[in-house]
């Protein structure tokens, strides 16, 4: 792999809090190279700015291996960036090139109010978990793990759903604004296991009220969110969700 | 001399007999007790749902912006449990042996076991909570292997079972948040602990987005706040991981064991310039299937797949035939660096070895095309298959490594190196896991007791959530039978009151600093004492140097740090600079720890104590203890337990 340095100009948002309008900043960024990954290019271009007596970029992250979630920002227009499957946090910088400018905003949504720059708030996911995204068991209840089978290919789909890290890019890249494909990753990963089985249709019923409480929109099936989705989260899942619901609201008990 | 508490009795019926003696407290008491926990990974998180589900009132902070992304969730491997279902000779003594054997005979015994025998119902509790583990096509659970054993006991979920766990652990926390047991407070950080009359009643902590310093009462806390890898700049660890809660803890009281017990893992992205932030675990489960090797000519230039098989050194398998790719992580670790310094390292930096996967799918290959009952098949169709095996056994893993170096390890081997990666050490905490602060607990990572001197893959989940499920809801209750008489504190109390004005003077002092370095030159520059000197290898002299370079390290600090923005918003720079200004103060203690144990033992080795074949050697008659640091007036007294071998005969570790 051939490694290069390249200049950049970035566009960046700057908001100092939730209260504060917001606006574009332009900065240059000089001798990037193509092995750093987009955080840590932000990381020297915030060493930069506190150098030079101004105030770095506040930004969300934590693991930086693509796995906590942490991480958001729209850039160029994409959620997590122009990679496929891709946390912000593994986009590296050989996706750019020299003389590039690269505008990066916040995830933006009415249920994420904007913290600082582009850093926003995703309590909203915790708050539709908590209105059913569980098996209530509580610990010390249970029975020997092998005692109940389940088909592999089932417990495969609900990995592949379950693998769902809660970033919310699915929420900035759609035109809505919808939460859809989370809260069927979570509906979808309990619904196919039996262990999800006795709350199913209470769960998908309280989880969907709460997401239309938080204030997100409704799925009009673009797609979108499974496009950028960096977890590659099938908008099967979505499709499985309206079945849920409707079974869940329409059948007699 | 410390006293663990260790109960009476044969070692194996030590838990047995304590749970059915331990007191009790009633459920109307329980709804009045205020219990505080610190930190949502693996431990806090099923620490806080257990104690919520029993009926106590619980606080759960975290510094993230949701419990769900405490850094457990990014474990990859696996977790063990001594179920036997592949009857391959497993129990929970097997278990318990790997375990006290792998961490080189530094762990207590009694905790070990007692792990040992709760492994068991993690599972199973995760599966009722409806954790997707690997299944077989018989719909059963299936298990891989992990270093340092001989059995499959390890359970997974491809490479995110640390996910997998941790989103089941906070989807039972999240829903005793909607009960009401438990009030979460994410974007948190503790920043003070309180003490009244000798007991641990409070924290005081920062709102992050606001800035502004909050006082918390518990009639006890617990902290499960990880480890403190981070002391070394580069790490597997989050960016946020920090030492900071704990560290407060052992600056009011509490004991800090073994400090210098870090461990190495051998599998980790290699580090590839100035500005690289974090390095990347790949995980140990690749070792079942990878087999590691170097060039056995030094400086051999050639690319890795041009290199015929008779002149590569498969250097593991040729010293511990035994074990083979699956020797524990600090033997791994300290032969890959050897033949690094010795110069057969690979890649551009030659601090690397290969982790290569041709053998592995060509095996698979094989047995798809037999499975499948296909005949005569290409080369090309074996190939393939066996790809697609190995795809879905690590495909995730292999998409990581891909993205971060933009190298496909289908084709080539990957390039790996040691990095730091989990901390044995941490605060000291006797048989209830109480640490010597009265009503002060500590759980999973952040606590001392139970990987020894080196940890087994696969078991720092199996050991977080063992205590947040499975051992803290009856320890604790022991020391809150006699708290019910004591009512809530108000948090007017004059020990709040001060604990908040230290918080805050020393906030003030820092920003007020006002220098010329940034908090994160700093960060590296201790990285880079503490990696050179009390790393991989460890030496009187070095570690010596590294105390005076530490100690000047924070006189600069304190004099030109410069810390941009104000104190009451959300400004990340002041958080990063009171961890690093705390990982300051622990380097110096690592380093103290190190030099004072003269001998080597699982992740701590000293080059002038070695066997003439370059294994670690123990010095048993000395050292068989605990090391517990007190601090004193910014000094350190140093207290000793004991370790007693009732069971296990210490011997000089063989994966031969």
């Amino acid at each position: 792999m051939q490694h290069y340095s390249m200049n950049l100009k970035l566009k960046v948002w700057r908001q100092r809090n939730v209260n504060e309008q917001g606006h574009f900043e332009t900065y240059d960024v000089e001798n990037v190279s193509s092995e750093m990954s987009f955080l840590e290019m932000i990381d020297v271009l915030n060493e930069q700015l506190i150098a030079k007596g101004g105030e770095p970029i506040a930004f969300d992250h934590d693991c930086r291996e693509g796995i906590c979630g942490m991480c958001s920002m729209v850039i160029d227009g994409r959620p997590h960036g122009p990679w496929k499957g891709t946390t912000t946090c593994q986009l590296h910088m050989r996706a750019f090139k020299d003389g590039d400018k690269i505008t990066v905003e916040p995830f933006r949504a009415n249920a994420f109010p904007v913290i600082k720059d582009l850093m926003v708030s995703r309590s909203a996911f915790d708050r539709i978990i908590q209105a059913g995204g569980y098996v209530s068991v509580n610990t010390g209840n249970a029975v020997d793990g092998n005692a109940l089978p389940i088909e592999k290919d089932k417990a495969d789909d609900a990995f592949a759903a379950a693998a769902c890290i809660g970033c919310g890019a699915c929420v900035a890249a759609c035109k809505n604004a919808s939460a859809m494909l989370f809260v069927s990753a979570k509906v979808s990963h309990l619904a196919l296991l039996p262990q999800g089985e006795p709350e199913r249709k209470q769960r998908v019923v309280n989880m969907i009220a709460q997401m239309d409480k938080e204030g997100f929109g409704s799925c009009t099936n673009t797609y979108a969110c499974e496009a950028e989705c960096p977890k590659e989260i099938s908008v099967l899942n979505i499709a499985r969700l309206n079945r849920e619901y409707l079974d869940a609201t329409l059948s007699a008990d | 001399m410390l006293d663990a508490k260790i109960p009476q009795g044969s070692l194996s019926e030590k838990w047995t007999k304590y749970k059915g003696s331990v007191k009790l407290v009633n459920p109307a008491n329980k709804r009045k007790l205020e219990i505080i926990v610190v930190g949502t990974g693996l431990a806090g998180s099923s620490a806080a749902a257990s104690l919520g589900e029993m009926g106590y009132k619980v606080k759960a902070f975290c510094f993230q912006d949701s419990p769900r992304r405490a850094h457990s969730i990014a474990a990859q491997g696996g977790i063990n449990a001594a179920k036997n279902y592949q009857n391959d000779g497993d129990s929970t003594y097997r278990l318990f042996y790997d375990t006290i054997k792998g961490g080189d005979y530094r762990a207590r015994e009694a905790n070990v076991h007692r792990l040992a025998e709760v492994s068991t119902n993690i599972i199973d509790q995760c599966v009722a909570q409806g954790v997707p583990f690997a299944r077989e096509y018989g719909g059963l659970l299936s298990n891989r292997s992990f270093g340092g054993t001989q059995v499959q006991r390890t359970f997974y979920a491809a490479g995110q079972t640390g996910q997998q766990l941790l989103i089941g652990a906070y989807q039972a926390l999240e829903r005793q948040v909607a009960l009401g047991t438990v009030q979460m407070h994410a974007r948190h950080e503790m920043v003070e602990l309180v003490i009244i009359d000798g007991k641990a009643r409070g924290i005081i902590a920062r709102n992050l987005v606001t800035g502004e310093l909050e006082r918390h009462f518990g009639h006890a806390v617990l902290l499960c706040t990880g480890g403190y890898g981070n002391v070394f700049y580069l790490s597997t660890n989050a960016m946020g991981s920090n030492v900071t809660a704990a560290w407060k803890a052992h600056r009011k009281g509490a004991h800090f064991a073994n400090p210098c017990f870090t461990q190495i893992h051998p599998t980790c992205i290699p580090v590839s310039g100035d500005h690289q932030s974090k390095l990347t675990l790949m995980s140990e489960s690749l070792r079942n299937d990878g087999r590691i090797w170097v060039p056995a000519k030094q400086g051999d230039q050639r690319p890795p797949n041009e290199i015929p098989e008779e002149e590569r050194d498969y250097y593991l398998e040729r010293r511990y035939p035994a074990f083979g790719n699956l020797v524990p992580r600090d033997v791994a670790s300290r032969a890959a660096k050897e033949r690094c310094d010795a110069g057969f390292g690979v890649g551009t930096s030659k601090q690397a070895v290969y982790l290569d996967y041709a053998a592995a799918i060509q095996r698979y290959g094989k047995a798809e095309v037999s499975k499948r009952n296909l005949g005569n098949v290409s080369p090309d169709t074996i190939t393939q298959l066996g790809k697609e095996v190995v795809k879905e056994k690590y495909g995730n893993l292999f998409n990581m490594y891909e993205k971060i170096t933009g190298e496909n390890p289908y084709e080539v081997p990957m390039r790996i190196y040691p990095a730091v990666h989990y901390t044995m050490g941490g605060l000291w905490v006797d048989y209830e896991l109480k640490t010597t602060i009265d009503g002060l607990y500590a759980l999973g990572e952040a606590n001392f007791s139970d990987h020894g001197a080196n940890r087994l893959g696969a078991s720092a989940l199996m050991q977080g959530l063992a205590d947040g499920y499975f051992v803290i809801p009856y320890t604790l209750g022991n020391y809150l039978a006699d708290e019910i008489r004591t009512n809530n504190i108000p948090t007017d109390h004059p020990a709040f009151v001060e604990a908040e004005k230290n918080a805050s003077d020393r906030i003030n002092k820092l920003i007020s600093i006002n220098g010329k370095q940034t908090v994160e030159s700093f960060h590296k520059r201790l990285g880079k004492i503490i990696w050179d000197k009390c790393g991989m290898a460890r030496s009187e002299k070095g570690l010596k140097q590294a105390i005076e370079e530490v100690r000047a390290l924070k006189k600069e600090f304190w004099s030109d740090v410069r810390i941009p923005g104000g104190i009451n918003e959300m400004n990340p720079e002041l958080d990063k600079a009171g961890r690093v200004a705390d990982f300051i103060e622990l380097g110096e203690l690592m380093c103290l720890d190190a030099l004072e144990r003269n001998e080597s033992c699982g992740g701590h080795f000293r080059e002038e104590f070695q066997t003439p074949d370059g294994e670690a050697l123990r010095d048993d008659e000395k050292y068989m203890y605990v090391a517990a640091w007190e601090m004193k007036d910014d000094n350190w007294q140093l207290h000793k337990e004991p370790l007693n071998y009732e069971i296990v005969k210490p011997s000089q570790r063989s994966y031969k």
